[in-house]
């Protein structure tokens, strides 16, 4: 009788916890379906490479130009600008914490890092507002700060902690054997590092990296807030540019319902999430070819 | 005993809500959605009517003009903020619906044409705003300024506040590409107190000593000159309701036209309509 009711009470955690599992698979699914559903009906309207190779974007004018280029150059931009400054920042920090600071330093360190990632991405836009633009305004004497530049700065110091803790934790995991074995045929601590210990965690690092660009190409109120919104193609990282997300989150509240435009908005958010999928894939597709290269069945 | 404590929980509970059922189930609920210009308007009458109407429960929400409209169309809201008028595609998609999008005008709105508070320049005409913006000017200098690049800072495409810049003072045209974007009317505001060559435009609710309202044709951006009619980039701001408003709805705008209302429209930065 017992042993009975524990089976099944087995079985109803085994439920609850699987169609929690699948809920999130649920979720995706309906957030995959909405895009296309709302989404490609543009592509009637307007064209597949109009939309993606047009380099005007007008949607509510009298004679309307959905051009999205200038939006998704906007978006590469400003998420390689932050990529140039999160993979130092967070790789180095990673490097720091794993391999220099002692036990104490790493306990303070890692904890304060990690919580940079907690504050809310409006705060990050305050900040790039009111104190990062009218400094780089005056440094370089723009005529206005909001560039595509003050857009990658933020995005990068967002992305550090995710490069950082991923990588942190990769490095963590890399074996004491391999180390060891390296000392052990004279190696300094410089060659450990950069030819046993670095190529091991590579697999983590990278995939910390892509995380870390995934991030800032779908960061929202930040770039909106701090990259101007000039839907133009970007010619230097110091011209206010206009990202994917900016634009879908400034007009989707006040488009008309049904409209050309509002369908353009959800396209702009499946280019987007195709965009990302991709970054997602190639993260997989690097972090397992390295993990067969050095043999570990992680 | 615990039995005991919980059947007394129970009867207090169950008294408290029957003495105060006389309010809870008479509450007649009013929602509104809309513009976000509005949204000071609809808080503050919204807060006022509850005060003298204690059976009245009003909730306002934003999400801006279309949403507004939307939300008539839908049957979502009972009163709709825009703060552009209703479009013919809207009027027909509640027709579908079997919606009459009815407006109701509660307000007047100045748009003013701001800059930067160091900027020498003091009024513009029409004619070189629009100039500006679709991209013929780009140095102050060519309107009596300083020899400096104007940064022209234009709102999302799809906002009440822009369409009706873009038909006052553009005709309709379009502004030139490299424009900057914000978002709302703050934003636009703080963008121009921060940047020294930057021009923009706003809701005449939100001028305020960090940025400098210019004079358009030669009218400086007023309450007086917008009644009047003498400043052009004016507009009429609306709350929609599906019909002609009734019950607890029609009692509201008409607090909202009423001498109060229209006190708490002036004070919120906005034009009475009368």
């Amino acid at each position: 009788m017992k042993a009975n009711a524990r089976r099944i009470k087995e079985r109803i955690y085994k439920y609850i916890f699987s169609a929690l599992a699948f809920a999130s698979l649920l979720f995706l699914v309906g957030i995959t379906i909405t895009l296309f559903v709302e989404g490609t009906p543009l592509f009637k309207e307007v064209g597949f490479f109009k939309f993606l190779g047009g380099t005007l974007w007008y949607p509510t004018h009298s004679e309307p130009e959905y051009g999205i280029l200038p939006l998704i150059m906007g978006s590469l931009w400003v998420t390689a600008g932050a990529v140039a400054i999160c993979v130092p920042l967070g790789v180095g920090s990673a490097l720091f914490i794993n391999e220099l600071a002692s036990r104490r330093t790493r306990a303070f360190l890692k904890p304060f890092i990690e919580l940079l990632a907690g504050i809310p991405s409006i705060v990050y836009g305050f900040f790039g507002i009111v104190i990062v633009a009218p400094l780089i305004q005056d440094l370089l004497n723009l005529p206005v700060g909001l560039t595509a530049f003050s857009g990658s700065l933020i995005l990068g110091i967002m992305a550090t902690p995710t490069v950082c803790s991923i990588s942190e934790d990769a490095l963590n995991f890399v074996p004491k054997e391999f180390r060891e074995a390296s000392f052990a045929v004279g190696a300094n601590r410089w060659q450990t590092l950069t030819r046993v210990v670095i190529p091991a965690a590579a697999s983590g690092i990278s995939t910390s990296i892509i995380l870390g660009m995934s991030r800032a190409v779908g960061e929202t109120m930040t770039v909106l807030m701090v990259t101007g919104g000039a839907a133009v193609m970007p010619k230097t990282f110091f011209q206010p540019v206009r990202p994917m997300t900016a634009t879908i989150a400034a007009e989707m509240g006040e488009t008309v319902m049904g409209s050309t435009h509002y369908h353009s908005l959800f396209a702009i958010g499946l280019i987007l999430f195709l965009i990302t999928l991709v970054f997602n894939i190639v993260a997989e597709l690097i972090s397992r070819r390295f993990r067969l290269k050095l043999g570990l069945g992680r | 005993m615990k039995n005991k404590l919980f059947l007394k929980v129970m009867a207090a509970v169950t008294g408290i809500a029957l003495l105060s059922g006389g309010y809870a189930f008479a509450a007649k609920n009013i929602t509104i959605k809309g513009s976000t210009t509005l949204l000071p308007i609809a808080q503050a009458c919204a807060e006022a009517f509850m005060n003298q109407h204690l059976d009245v429960d009003i909730s306002v929400q934003g999400g801006g003009s279309g949403v507004g409209i939307a939300s008539i169309i839908d049957d979502t809201a009972d009163i709709g903020d825009a703060s552009r008028p209703a479009k013919d595609k809207e009027i027909a998609k509640g027709k579908e619906n079997g919606v009459d999008v009815y407006a109701n005008v509660v307000a007047l709105d100045g748009i003013a044409v701001i800059i930067h508070p160091g900027n020498p320049v003091t009024g513009l005409k029409n004619d070189q705003i629009k100039d500006i913006y679709t991209g013929k000017i780009s140095n102050w200098k060519e309107v009596g300024g300083n020899n400096a690049k104007i940064v022209v800072v234009s709102r999302d495409s799809s906002s009440g506040t822009f369409e009706t810049f873009n038909k006052l003072a553009l005709d309709g045209e379009k502004v030139r590409p490299d424009a900057l974007l914000q978002a709302s009317n703050q934003a636009v505001a703080m963008t121009i107190s921060r940047t020294k060559g930057a021009i923009g435009y706003i809701g005449m609710g939100y001028l305020s000593d960090a940025v400098k309202g210019v004079d358009v044709n030669g009218i400086s951006p007023t309450k007086e000159n917008v009644i009047d009619g003498s400043y052009i980039l004016a507009r009429k701001l609306f709350m929609y309701t599906n019909g002609k408003p009734q019950g607890a709805t029609a009692d509201f705008i008409l607090f909202v036209l009423s001498d109060d209302g229209q006190k708490i429209v002036e004070k919120e930065g906005f034009v009475p309509i009368k």
